[in-house]
């Protein structure tokens, strides 16, 4: 495994070790010093054409607690938004002595295009491109019901974690806006691999053309979906402000209305099902006060989580430790 | 100038002949006999006549690093294209009778091929309201088919009104079918893959619909219509329902789109970006099916050169074309290798039917008399394509590498051989006065 692009082409024991791996990360908050001397001396570069303040900062936790240097690229301000190309980007950032590229940019493909031009020699991590992928985001969803539905603490450390398993028979839905989501496509691919059951939940105008063809099961009403189907998770995704003024829906009020988890929504729910967001959240929209914070939401456990794999990531990369599992 | 004895050449593939060329024209071979011609031993090969691509992107004015009107003459030249029709997208927009007077004698002065300009239908391809396309009919260019390329003329108003204004002078409006609304943001082929890859889809029914009404107006006004680059079954299926009405309406399909799929959109190369974007396989089955049973009447490149800067980056950012006049004949062959399409049809849809379409008289045609347009192939001559060999200065050809058996050998331009065995020789030597129009 050179590059983390997509989990499209992640195989089952690729997968399942790095969530083992990152099980062992989450026993470093334990130590006295959180830190791992690892990667010393060696840089990770975030190189960020979109903003997002939250995987920037969680990559950036990752690489330090694994003693890198981080050096943060926004193109905001920089050459970028001064017309520079993005292989003049790269080769400069490439330059200044990167051991690996985590990047985020608003087009789908740039992390593949960034891995297979030979501009650079260094692994690259897709930290979300366009609407195509966001594969750690997948990965720590993962790992997140992985360990909820093991029955141990959905985060931190745990001695005797779920090592080695998937998520074999486990029915997942995955509500809201599938067409424009990185991390709907990247679950998709991850989820059904690692043995879940996925359901996507949306109206007909949020999902891809031949989402047929995918190994899902495709619900438009949520409701008739919540009484037919028992589900150990129910992951809602967040609606971007854009999209609600362009007749995807009539309005947000009824999007809220039929996709939304309402209070009245999540009361209906069985005991044991698990609610996620992969954040952030709009609270009274996608998801209601009472589902986001209630015992059973896993969504702090996921930004949690969301450290230890990027550690995982970053050291199965940097390390080119190759456990298979095959 | 010199006179040429093609001998033995395979004319159409139908029969081995020999072709002699006198001052510009094909003549009975006859009447060089005393006159020592050059021998042009051409055993093996096929004689067609020379090609004739509707469609091709010169970017001359405005865009010279991309292309110019000399490397694309060139490029048409090493292709076996002796006359090729130029867009109007150029900058500034040839939407008037000067721009596409000025094209039409930079294509003289280059002298490797007869370069018609295209008019644009719209000021400045803007769709709001006609170009003085009179004036760039009655100009020396002598345009005759107009076509904003790139952008649709999607107000069906508009499309009505220019229908009608260019039957003053028998022209044809060559359509750009894209609905707008329907492909925007549009960066592949709306399906399976487009929705695996998160990229922005631009879907069949926004070529297909935009085709429907405009067949529905040619036939209500009776007027030509030609469909640049159709390019899915859907579309193939309106063109065929149109025909069987008799409605004047003619189309054309791209050697890509006759070859390659979306799949090949997984490897996010931007030297796959092109617009229409590449379709599925049970598209490219429909077209060529279309194109052996004439549905489609032609075959046009849409070479589109773009500099490095434009295509060597990420996929959303690239521009959208592919070069291709130095690798259509190859490539139609290859595509076209399982259907009952011999030479005589390649000579159908890549030559005498665009130039029947175009009114380009001076090609088409090997009859004694017609002028000396012709092109030598080698049909069995099995080669990699390499790009950075190719006279274009467009390097986006998507075929890079590819094993294809047909090789152009030599091109005939009024009586001048501009290929020789393979290689670009000189322009005509006749300057600006070489054609009988």
């Amino acid at each position: 495994m050179k590059h983390l692009l997509d989990t499209a082409s992640l195989s089952r024991a690729d997968a399942i070790g790095i969530l083992d791996i990152a099980e062992e990360m989450t026993l470093v908050s334990e130590r006295e010093v959180k830190k791992l001397p690892v990667l010393r001396g060696r840089t990770v570069v975030n190189l960020f054409f979109e903003d997002s303040t939250r995987t920037r900062l969680s990559f950036e936790a990752a690489a330090k607690r694994l003693s890198a240097d981080v050096l943060n690229f926004s193109a905001k301000g920089s050459s970028v938004s001064k017309g520079e190309s993005l292989q003049d980007t790269i080769q400069t950032i490439s330059a200044m002595g990167a051991d690996a590229i985590v990047v985020r940019h608003g087009g789908a493909g740039t992390a593949h295009r960034l891995a297979h031009t030979g501009w650079i020699d260094v692994p690259v991590i897709n930290a979300g491109d366009g609407t195509h992928e966001h594969p750690t985001q997948a990965l720590l969803d993962a790992f997140t019901l992985r360990r909820a539905l093991a029955g141990v603490p959905a985060s931190g450390p745990v001695a005797g974690g779920p090592r080695g398993r998937g998520l074999d028979g486990a029915k997942v839905a995955i509500v809201g806006d599938i067409l424009h989501s990185r991390v709907a496509r990247s679950n998709v691919h991850l989820l059904a691999r690692l043995g879940a059951d996925v359901h996507l939940i949306a109206p007909p105008t949020l999902l891809p053309w031949g989402v047929e063809h995918w190994p899902v099961t495709v619900h438009f009403d949520f409701d008739e979906a919540l009484r037919s189907e028992d589900f150990a998770a129910v992951m809602m995704l967040r609606v971007q402000h854009e999209r609600m003024h362009e007749s995807f829906f009539p309005n947000e009020r009824e999007y809220a209305r039929l996709w939304g988890l309402s209070a009245a929504r999540f009361e209906k729910l069985p005991a044991h099902t698990f609610i996620m967001h992969p954040g952030p959240m709009n609270r009274g929209f996608e998801i209601s006060a009472a589902a986001a914070d209630s015992p059973r939401a896993l969504v702090l456990d996921q930004v949690e989580n969301g450290v230890s794999v990027r550690m995982a990531v970053l050291y199965r990369l940097l390390t080119g430790q190759e456990e298979t599992n095959d | 100038m010199t006179d040429y004895l093609i001998r033995g050449a395979d004319v159409l593939g139908r029969g081995v002949a020999d072709i002699a060329v006198c001052e510009g024209r094909i003549v009975d071979p006859e009447l060089v006999a005393g006159s020592d011609p050059e021998i042009v031993d051409a055993a093996g090969l096929v004689a067609l006549p020379g090609l004739v691509d509707m469609h091709t992107h010169l970017r001359e004015p405005g865009k010279e690093d991309a292309e110019t009107v000399l490397s694309g003459s060139r490029s048409a030249a090493a292709g076996g294209y002796t006359c090729v029709h130029a867009m109007a997208n150029t900058a500034p927009v040839a939407d008037t009778a000067g721009v596409v007077e000025q094209v039409h004698r930079l294509g003289r002065a280059a002298g490797f091929t007869e370069v018609v300009p295209v008019g644009a239908v719209t000021t400045g391809l803007e769709g709001k309201q006609l170009a003085e396309l009179g004036a760039m009919a009655r100009s020396e260019a002598r345009v005759r088919m107009f076509s904003d390329d790139g952008i649709c003329v999607s107000d069906p108003l508009l499309m009505r009104r220019a229908l009608e204004y260019v039957k003053t002078f028998d022209g044809i409006i060559a359509q750009h079918a894209q609905e707008p609304r329907l492909t925007e943001g549009a960066q592949m082929n709306e399906g399976t893959v487009s929705a695996e890859l998160g990229l922005p889809g631009w879907p069949a029914v926004a070529e297909e619909s935009i085709i429907a009404r405009d067949v529905l107006l040619a036939e209500h006004v009776g007027s030509r219509l030609h469909i640049c680059h159709a390019s899915t079954a859907g579309s193939v299926d309106l063109i065929r329902w149109a025909k069987s009405r008799g409605v004047a309406v003619t189309a054309e399909v791209t050697p890509h789109h006759l070859m390659l799929t979306d799949e090949l959109v997984r490897s996010f190369d931007p030297v796959f970006k092109v617009n229409p974007p590449l379709r599925t396989d049970a598209d490219v089955q429909a077209l060529r099916e279309a194109l052996a049973d004439g549905t489609i009447d032609v075959v046009g490149t849409d070479h589109a050169p773009h500099t490095a800067e434009h295509k060597c980056s990420e996929w959303t950012a690239a521009a959208m074309g592919m070069v291709g006049m130095e690798t259509a004949l190859s490539i139609v062959v290859e595509a076209m290798r399982e259907h009952d399409f011999d030479f005589g049809d390649v000579a159908r849809v890549m030559s005498a039917t665009p130039a029947r379409i175009t009114g380009a008289s001076g090609h088409g045609s090997l009859a004694i008399g017609a002028s000396a347009n012709i092109v030598l192939v080698d049909p069995d001559a099995p080669h990699r394509i390499e790009p950075s060999a190719h006279a274009t200065k467009g390097r986006n050809n998507p075929f890079d590498g590819l094993e294809v058996r047909a090789r152009i050998t030599d091109t005939f331009f009024y009586g001048h051989r501009v290929l020789a065995a393979g290689a670009l020789t000189t322009p005509h030597p006749a300057g600006a006065t070489w054609t009988d129009q």
